[in-house]
């Protein structure tokens, strides 16, 4: 059963205010994912304070880096059903868990943080992990 | 909400992923509470030692994630011979 919407607002505007785009139906989540070309990052939010309370600030800090994926999405589990649903449809063979990060380029997962990368740790060793894969996948070559 | 927890005094493997060596049966799952001499996973996956081997389903499990096949499990403390955060295995 969902949470109250008041007491996840301010969850969601943490992430929005990096500037990442929240996708609140399946339709928002085709039309950004579907037939999508270059990079894209997906963060899966969660009400879980055990992982998703050091994935923001994580995701958060990963997203000063200078090399940044072209698309920045966000889908909220728990909350947002339909979307979130959907937007795992896009992630293959990896498994559902919240909350998570998937790094896409052309439709194709290249890497995937899931919840139990993210137990345990602090939000500037979620960053490093995040960081690494944007140097990765995301520069772009001249 | 930074590091906000909304179950306090929880025990301290709570909603981490572990691994639970039981002997003939391994199971990946998030670590729930401990209860009445019963250990508590939720959502969790369980090794079929005549289709995988372990080590296999331990990388998989680390790798895509883990494979639901049980919502709920409760173990008797009592068969579980390791028990350590998913994270923490090199596979």
């Amino acid at each position: 059963m969902p949470y109250s919407e008041m007491m996840v607002k301010p969850m969601r505007e943490e992430v929005t205010r990096l500037g990442v785009q929240e996708l609140k139906s399946a339709p928002d989540v085709d039309a950004a994912l579907g037939n999508e070309s270059g990079t894209a990052l997906v963060f899966v939010n969660s009400v879980c304070g055990c992982a998703a309370g050091t994935a923001r600030p994580g995701l958060a800090l990963a997203l000063k880096h200078s090399i940044l994926p072209q698309k920045l999405y966000t889908v909220f589990a728990g909350q947002d059903i339909e979307s979130t649903q959907r937007a795992r449809s896009y992630f293959g063979e990896y498994q559902p868990s919240s909350p998570s990060i998937a790094l896409m380029r052309d439709g194709e997962v290249l890497h995937f943080v899931h919840r139990h990368m993210i137990e345990g740790r602090s939000p500037e060793q979620i960053a490093a992990d995040l960081v690494a894969a944007f140097d990765k996948y995301c520069a772009v070559a001249v | 909400m930074t590091g906000h927890v909304f179950h306090p005094g929880h025990h301290e493997l709570h909603g981490v992923t572990v691994v639970v060596d039981a002997g003939a049966r391994t199971f990946v799952g998030r670590f729930d509470r401990v209860e009445e001499g019963m250990v508590q996973l939720l959502n969790v996956a369980v090794h079929d030692a005549t289709a995988t081997p372990r080590e296999e389903f331990l990388r998989k499990s680390h790798t895509f994630g883990v494979r639901v096949d049980l919502k709920h499990l409760a173990l008797p403390e009592s068969e579980v011979r390791s028990l350590v955060p998913l994270s923490e295995l090199t596979t």
